[in-house]
């Protein structure tokens, strides 16, 4: 277990090392920052909070993340360095866990470092706190499950361009099962049970109902259990075809 | 130390590693020769718990790789093929990195490190991102980290593979120091490195063993083992040498006119040949006994191996 903070900290500092996070935090916040004023229209709508900033964050995230954990086990594969890691006396559920730590921690860091639109609001009026602290935990906890998904893909394939496009694919998905299109298509011809079942797939309708200030504990369950069955499913991706 | 028992390893039909089995004890220098593909590779993944063999088992110090596999690898320092190391770290930190996952801490952690960029030489290029590197530099690296935590068995996959001589030089010194009772199994396409650093050189082609034994029995199997070499500055009657008792034959390169004398067996020929030639005064500008010619006996043994 000691073995999981040296991996932490070699894959954080990688991410420093390549511009990896400089661009990917640069471009978050820009981002944000887009989405927030001019898409969300934070001003215009003369009210004291952040969910405009928040309600993007799924789609924000649908590319940025698969861009950021395409690389986690694709390059160790390309460049050898899996045979390494794997020859040292650590497990592979160690590696795994700690690559995603590790970029989990960059996602959080991209995250506080969006703080001035807190002053913001806080300058402005006096929005409730809570609900914006729930809304960012929300929003980390949604980030992680995307991260996880984008990390199992990444073990399928060599290639990182594979790895990104998959992962886009199947964060799409998860984002997409609960937005009216998918729900629409399936009311009215299948019981009501399906629908919710398909809708509770989604990471939309677990964030909407965290960063409404709710923390309950099925929203937290859903991306804990999503993060720990994707990153599963990556740890028996390795340790099946570790050498191809 | 090390027991290997009918591994085998298939991926898919093909068949890398075909029912091998040999025992390593402590001490020896192991070299691994073969031609491209032969397997040895795989061979030494599975000895390093990085592949899973398809059958047969491995044994080190007791323990079996399939159920103690960490505990087998933190005996066993490994530079896979190719020295894989992480581009985007300088030496020091790639090797603070494997020190600490190795699990040395402390002053133990910076005395090895120390010591092991002095083993290697990698003081000029402590603080350059190994991407930068050259290859030799790259190749160093690789070993470092394979013997930080002096570890008691040590394999190396094609260590000198695209150093220069200096550099294999080096390598091969760092071989020699190491402490007499480590086992070090190295892979290598190059025959003079097997004589230069092993103790027992093991032939493996198509997966399978074809050769096990001292690098002097492999020089041995040569037909040059001890033959005689001469050249003469002009032409002179040479009908009397291949008479010689213990002269198997005699041979004539065209080319260059060299005359090569081949022994009956293990007789020694050299005194006779010294003999005749102060006797009939021949004019001999070059003299020379033949240590065997490993290419040959390597040609021969894989190719047999490969129509058997």
């Amino acid at each position: 277990m000691s073995h999981i903070g040296t991996i932490v900290k070699r894959e954080f500092s990688s991410f420093f090392a390549t511009p990896v996070a400089y661009v990917f935090i640069v471009i978050f916040l820009m981002m944000a920052g887009v989405f927030t004023f001019y898409i969300g229209g934070l001003f215009e709508r003369g009210q004291a909070d952040l969910l405009p900033f928040f309600n993007f964050h799924p789609w924000l995230y649908l590319f940025l993340v698969p861009a950021m954990a395409m690389r986690t086990w694709s390059e160790e594969r390309k460049s050898g360095t899996i045979e390494l890691i794997m020859t040292l006396p650590v497990t592979v559920f160690e590696v795994m866990l700690g690559k995603f730590l590790a970029a989990w921690l960059v996602l959080g860091v991209s995250l506080l470092l969006t703080f001035p639109l807190w002053l913001t609001v806080n300058y402005l009026g006096h929005p409730d706190n809570g609900v914006i602290l729930a809304a960012y935990i929300g929003s980390w906890l949604m980030a992680g499950a995307f991260l996880a998904i984008g990390i199992c893909m990444s073990a399928l394939s060599k290639s990182q361009v594979v790895a990104f496009i998959l992962a886009v694919v199947v964060c799409f998905l998860f984002v997409l099962s609960g937005s009216n299109i998918v729900l629409d298509a399936f009311e009215g011809w299948v019981p009501a049970i399906v629908t919710d079942t398909i809708a509770s797939f989604s990471f939309l309708t677990h964030f909407e109902s965290i960063s409404k200030g709710v923390i309950a504990l099925n929203d937290v369950g859903y991306f804990l259990i999503v993060i720990s069955v994707w990153l599963y499913a990556g740890l028996v991706i390795i340790e099946n075809k570790k050498a191809d | 130390m090390i027991s290997v028992k009918n591994l085998t390893k298939s991926f898919g039909d093909f068949i890398a590693v075909d029912d091998l089995s040999f025992d390593v004890k402590a001490g020896e220098v192991l070299g691994f020769l073969g031609p491209n593909g032969a397997g040895k590779s795989t061979t030494m993944k599975m000895l390093t718990g990085f592949l899973q063999p398809t059958s047969g088992d491995i044994n080190v110090a007791g323990l079996d790789i399939s159920r103690s596999r960490q505990k087998i690898q933190s005996m066993i320092g490994y530079l896979p093929e190719g020295a894989p190391s992480y581009g985007d770290m300088t030496p020091l930190q790639f090797l603070r990195f494997i020190a600490e996952i190795r699990g040395l801490g402390g002053a133990e952690k910076r005395d090895r490190v120390d010591s092991v960029i002095e083993q290697v030489d990698l003081k000029s290029v402590l603080n350059k991102s190994i991407d930068n590197l050259s290859k030799g530099f790259k190749r160093r690296v690789g070993l470092a980290q394979a013997i930080i935590h002096d570890p008691e068995i040590l394999i190396l996959d094609e260590p000198t593979d695209g150093l220069d001589p200096n550099q294999k030089h080096q390598v091969r010194e760092l071989i020699d120091n190491l402490s007499k009772e480590k086992i070090v199994i190295i892979s290598t396409h190059i025959l003079e490195e097997v004589a230069a650093v092993c103790n027992r050189a093991m032939i493996i082609s198509g997966g399978r063993k074809l050769f096990d034994g001292t690098p002097l029995e492999l020089q041995k199997k040569s037909r040059y083992y001890k033959a005689v070499s001469l050249h003469m500055s002009y032409a002179s009657d040479i009908s009397g040498l291949a008479e010689l008792a213990g002269v198997a034959d005699m041979e004539v390169d065209p080319k260059s006119g060299t005359v090569t004398l081949f022994p009956e067996g293990d007789a020694s020929i050299l005194p006779a040949i010294t003999d005749l030639i102060h006797r009939n005064q021949l004019p001999i500008d070059d003299f020379f006994v033949e240590q065997g010619r490993l290419d040959d006996v390597f040609r021969e043994i894989t190719e047999e191996g490969v129509t058997s």
